[in-house]
């Protein structure tokens, strides 16, 4: 194998795995840091400033960043890292003054955002300080988006949701809301020099099965449902409720609905719960609020009588998956199954929706209706108009819009400074050393035993009453800091110098993983399998030295490192030490 | 350094044959110098241990007084252990190798503890044969008091303070063949590739079983002019030939060069493997040894390897014709024939 080149800046970046695995690529660990030492306005900040929403995605991100945290590679669960977000959030002091200031002056240029949600938020976030003049369009009357319409507030709580958009609000942003664009041709007529389209994915998909239209009144569409309760034109729902669907759209239905009358909540998913779109622990949040999820059962009909909905008939069947993995629904012999009820809601996803886009003004749509872009710079074939969110590339989620946002900005940005759009920036790098003296780091070494500390909740009798009432409690200090204790310090690397290193192997002893081989070079595949641990994990990187006196290298597998620093403080020479590396995604303020 | 180890480990690790993981064969942090060769072979007694499946409680590891002699506290956490007098281990290891001679006897020792203070109770366990592994770990100096000149520095060797020996060294190794042990080796903390079989070699040999292990003190003899650094014995290393070591449950699947090699069948069916030999030596005539052993100095290598090897060993309990049962676990009615036959005997004599 080749030596390392560490110089790369992706080599030590994908070492930071939840980093790596984070749409906005947020310093994790370095923020995680900050919380143990309770400096919670820093912690905040530095999410802020990558994604935009530290208190929202405490609550409510997908946290990509979790199945890839390391943690989870060494013991039974990873850092919460989702909910220590939060307990930064939660705990800052006054955070204003540390936000951009917005010059008077403006540059001259003018950008409107359609769709007032995360990845629009994202742009004005990033494009307002640089004195850009900012027009966001929303049909409803408060910014956020779906964070807004699609997130009950018992997940999200409403004074958590406007603080954050309202810090990107009151940044001088014109806001249209209440306004809903009908056509993209009058939006391009205005003298706006570029356009960012955020609007998500806003159309939840129907299902057509008999007696769907005799029982509209009482059949809903779920993100139609959720923006009715979240904007209190929906108040109450029948006592018997039945929810379609497995994501975690008929998580939050089903949940909403039991805190607006509904005594017999039942969710019906028609694969199997394995194949569940929603995320585990919101399935584990409904099932805790009483509510059966029954699976392998397609609806086959809306039962209605006298024109009033008495309940669905569903179907039994049973899933095939074939060499590829895919899959197909048997129906078994089993007698259908019906279920009474008073209301439905459909939630079986969503889809793109662009009738506002006229087809005859030069915008490609593709597959799916789904626009044509460029995939870095989320340029469209309009060259000032661009995508992002869900409106993007389909239905993903809250940080991969803000994602999608950042990097919308710095294409308009480029665009609009006549710059090349395609030209797109390195990130930003810096690692260094965090010895302090023999014994002693910058970073708190020593790995705890701790496992995964549970986040309270509020119990059923007092959430259950009222949909304003927030389930998850959050860490507090205390639980916080110990949650951030089992964090590995990924981030901060160790650095391999092979001039240094007389082979002594004391490296080698003291490693609690067996990380650390010296062995004759060959070729990767070959040298996975005779190190001192076996390098199973494909998809973590061997870290190689150059040729060494005996002429063997020193071969490092990633997969399990604790960055306990242990190497280095047992290496006479230094040839090992622990550097911090701090990787943050160029914003457009930078270009 | 950090007297914190994580208490992870590597899931992936393999058990041995007895249902172990290394980790099982690990002991507490170590508190040495960072780089001290002494962990090395920490590392390699726990490698050796964990290959060779050994149940952890049918081991006990006994130690003097030095650096060397901390070590035991860095592996085997989990069998006996006797951590006793500068240059006594040898008494303590016969007093309970005499009691119980079913465990795996494992001392270790240093240049002082064992070419110094120790050196009666070295030379005598040697004539005896005990059943047992005994390990110098040598630095040549004396790591534990700021770095004096041991009785092992090599004539010439130059300490840290700049100053020659001006003593000429003991050899153990030679020393050791002089009087008869029936297996002698030499090597190097920072050649795990050799230490390793040759513990285990070791451990499988029916008697007392000598390694002398160079030991690199990475804070008081690792200068320039050190005959026990790091590179001069990396550079004036010389192997009588590499050692394999087959356990006697295992098949021998590679096959060796013609006349480059060598196999030593032990008692228990085991087999040692040595290949690329030194030409005229074999590695069970001790002559030759000798003379091998004598031709390096001259030629100021450093001679590592299996340097000996008498199968045909007969150890203590052997020599003294004991029962197979272990003393300790003799009984009452098994050590007192009875007031009958106290009688009898008392009848002979009236």
């Amino acid at each position: 194998m080749k030596a390392t080149n560490i110089k790369d800046p992706e080599y030590f970046h994908k070492v930071v795995d939840c980093q790596y695995a984070c749409p906005a690529h947020t310093p994790v660990p370095e923020y995680i840091r900050l919380i143990a030492a309770e400096k919670y306005t820093e912690a905040f900040m530095i999410n802020w400033e990558s994604n935009v929403f530290p208190g929202i995605l405490g609550r409510t991100c997908d946290r990509p960043c979790e199945p890839a945290c390391r943690r989870g590679r060494v013991e039974e669960e990873p850092v919460a890292i989702c909910r220590l977000k939060r307990v930064a959030a939660d705990n800052k002091g006054e955070v204003k003054h540390l936000m951009p200031k917005i010059p008077k002056e403006k540059n001259g240029k003018k950008i409107a955002l359609i769709g007032g949600g995360p990845a629009s938020l994202t742009v004005a976030r990033d494009l307002a300080p640089l004195g850009y003049e900012i027009h966001l369009y929303d049909e409803w009357k408060k910014g956020g988006g779906m964070m807004r319409t699609q997130i009950p507030a018992f997940r999200l709580p409403e004074t958590v949701l406007d603080e954050e958009v309202d810090y990107i609000l009151d940044m001088g942003i014109h806001t249209h809301f209440n306004t809903y664009v009908k056509s993209m041709k009058e939006i391009l007529e205005k003298d706006y020099d570029a356009i960012f389209v955020g609007t998500g994915a806003p159309k939840g998909r129907d299902l057509s099965i008999p007696g769907r239209e005799e029982g509209d009144e009482n059949i809903h569409i779920g993100i139609d449902f959720l923006a009715g309760v979240a904007f209190e034109h929906i108040k109450k729902v029948g006592k018997k409720v039945i929810v379609l669907g497995g994501g975690n759209t008929a998580m939050d239905c089903c949940r909403t609905s039991r805190r607006l009358g509904g005594k017999e909540v039942t969710v019906v998913v028609r694969s199997p719960f394995k194949d569940m779109k929603a995320s585990p622990w919101e399935i584990e949040d409904a099932q805790r609020e009483d509510i059966p999820i029954f699976n392998n059962m397609p609806p086959k009909e809306f039962v209605v009588e006298n024109g009033k909905l008495k309940g669905v008939l569903f179907g039994k069947v049973r899933a095939e998956y074939d060499e590829n993995g895919k899959r197909t629904l048997i129906p078994t012999d089993e007698p259908d199954v019906f279920i009474e009820c008073d209301d439905v809601m459909i939630a079986i996803g969503q889809d793109n929706a662009f009738p506002w886009i006229e087809r005859d003004i030069g915008l490609e749509l593709g597959k799916w209706d789904l626009p044509v872009l460029n995939k870095e710079t989320f340029q469209s074939t309009i060259p000032k108009v661009f995508f992002g969110g869900d409106a993007a590339f389909g239905p993903e989620n809250i940080i991969t819009a803000v994602a999608h946002g950042h990097q919308a900005a710095i294409s308009i940005h480029k665009f609009c400074q006549g710059r090349n759009v395609s030209d797109r920036p390195l990130p930003m790098t810096n690692l260094v050393s965090q010895k302090m003296g023999i014994h002693e780091w910058i970073y708190d070494s020593p790995v705890v035993d701790d496992m995964r500390y549970k986040v309270p909740h509020e119990s059923n009798a007092v959430a259950l009453k009222d949909r304003l009432v927030e389930v998850e409690l959050g860490f507090d200090e205390d639980l916080g800091f110990k949650e951030a204790q089992r964090c590995l310090n990924c981030d901060v690397q160790t650095v391999f110098n092979t001039s240094r290193c007389i082979e002594c192997d004391a490296c080698v002893d003291i490693c609690p993983t067996s990380c650390i081989t010296f062995t004759n070079n060959g070729e990767e595949e070959e040298i996975r399998v005779r190190l001192n641990a076996p390098a199973e994990n494909l998809t973590q990187d061997l870290y190689v030295s150059d040729l060494l006196p005996t002429t063997r290298v020193m071969v490092k597998d990633e997969d399990v490192c604790l960055h306990c620093g242990l190497c280095a403080e047992r290496c006479p020479t230094a040839a090992w030490d622990m550097q911090k590396y701090l990787y943050n995604v160029t914003k457009a303020e930078q270009c | 350094m950090t007297y914190v180890r994580p208490n992870f480990r590597h899931p992936g690790l393999p058990k041995n044959k007895v249902g172990f993981a290394k980790a099982d064969y690990e002991g507490k942090i170590s508190t040495l110098c960072a780089g001290c060769g002494h962990d090395s072979i920490s590392g390699a007694i726990v490698q050796a241990c964990f290959e060779m499946s050994i149940l952890p409680h049918q081991l006990a590891k006994l130690s003097g007084i030095g650096c060397s002699s901390k070590t035991p506290t860095y592996f085997l956490d989990n069998s006996h252990g006797f951590n006793s007098v500068h240059g006594r281990m040898p008494s303590i290891a016969t007093g309970a190798y005499m009691a119980n001679r079913d465990l795996i006897y494992l001392g270790v020792s240093g240049d002082g503890d064992t070419a110094s203070i120790g050196m009666g109770q070295f030379v005598h366990s040697i004539r005896k044969n005990m059943n047992m592994v005994y390990i110098v770990m040598n630095n040549g100096c004396y790591g534990l008091t700021k770095g004096q000149d041991s009785a092992t520095a090599d004539f010439g060797s130059v300490n840290k303070a700049g100053e020659k020996n001006v003593f000429p060294a003991i050899d153990l190794v030679g020393m050791a063949m002089e009087l008869e042990a029936t297996f002698v080796g030499r090597s190097f903390s920072g050649d795990k590739e050799q230490l390793v079989p040759m513990i285990k070699a070791a451990m499988s040999h029916p008697g007392f079983a000598f390694i002398d292990v160079i030991s690199p003190c990475v804070t008081f003899n690792n200068n320039k002019g050190s005959t026990k650094s790091y590179d001069f014995v990396r550079e004036h290393m010389e192997a009588t030939s590499t050692i394999d070591f087959v356990p006697h449950k295992d098949e021998i699947t590679v096959s060796y060069i013609e006349g480059q090699s060598a196999y030593v069948t032990l008692h228990d069916g085991s087999v040692i493997h040595l290949s690329k030999l030194s030409p005229h030596w074999y590695p069970q005539d001790r002559k030759s040894a000798i003379n091998r052993l004598q031709e390096a100095k001259a030629k100021g290598e450093v001679l590592t390897g299996l340097l000996y090897i008498d199968t045909n060993s007969k150890d203590l309990h052997e020599l003294q014709r004991t029962v197979k049962k272990p003393l300790n676990s003799l009984r009452e009615e098994e050590l007192c024939p009875g007031s009958q036959v106290l009688k009898r005997i008392n009848e002979e004599y009236r």
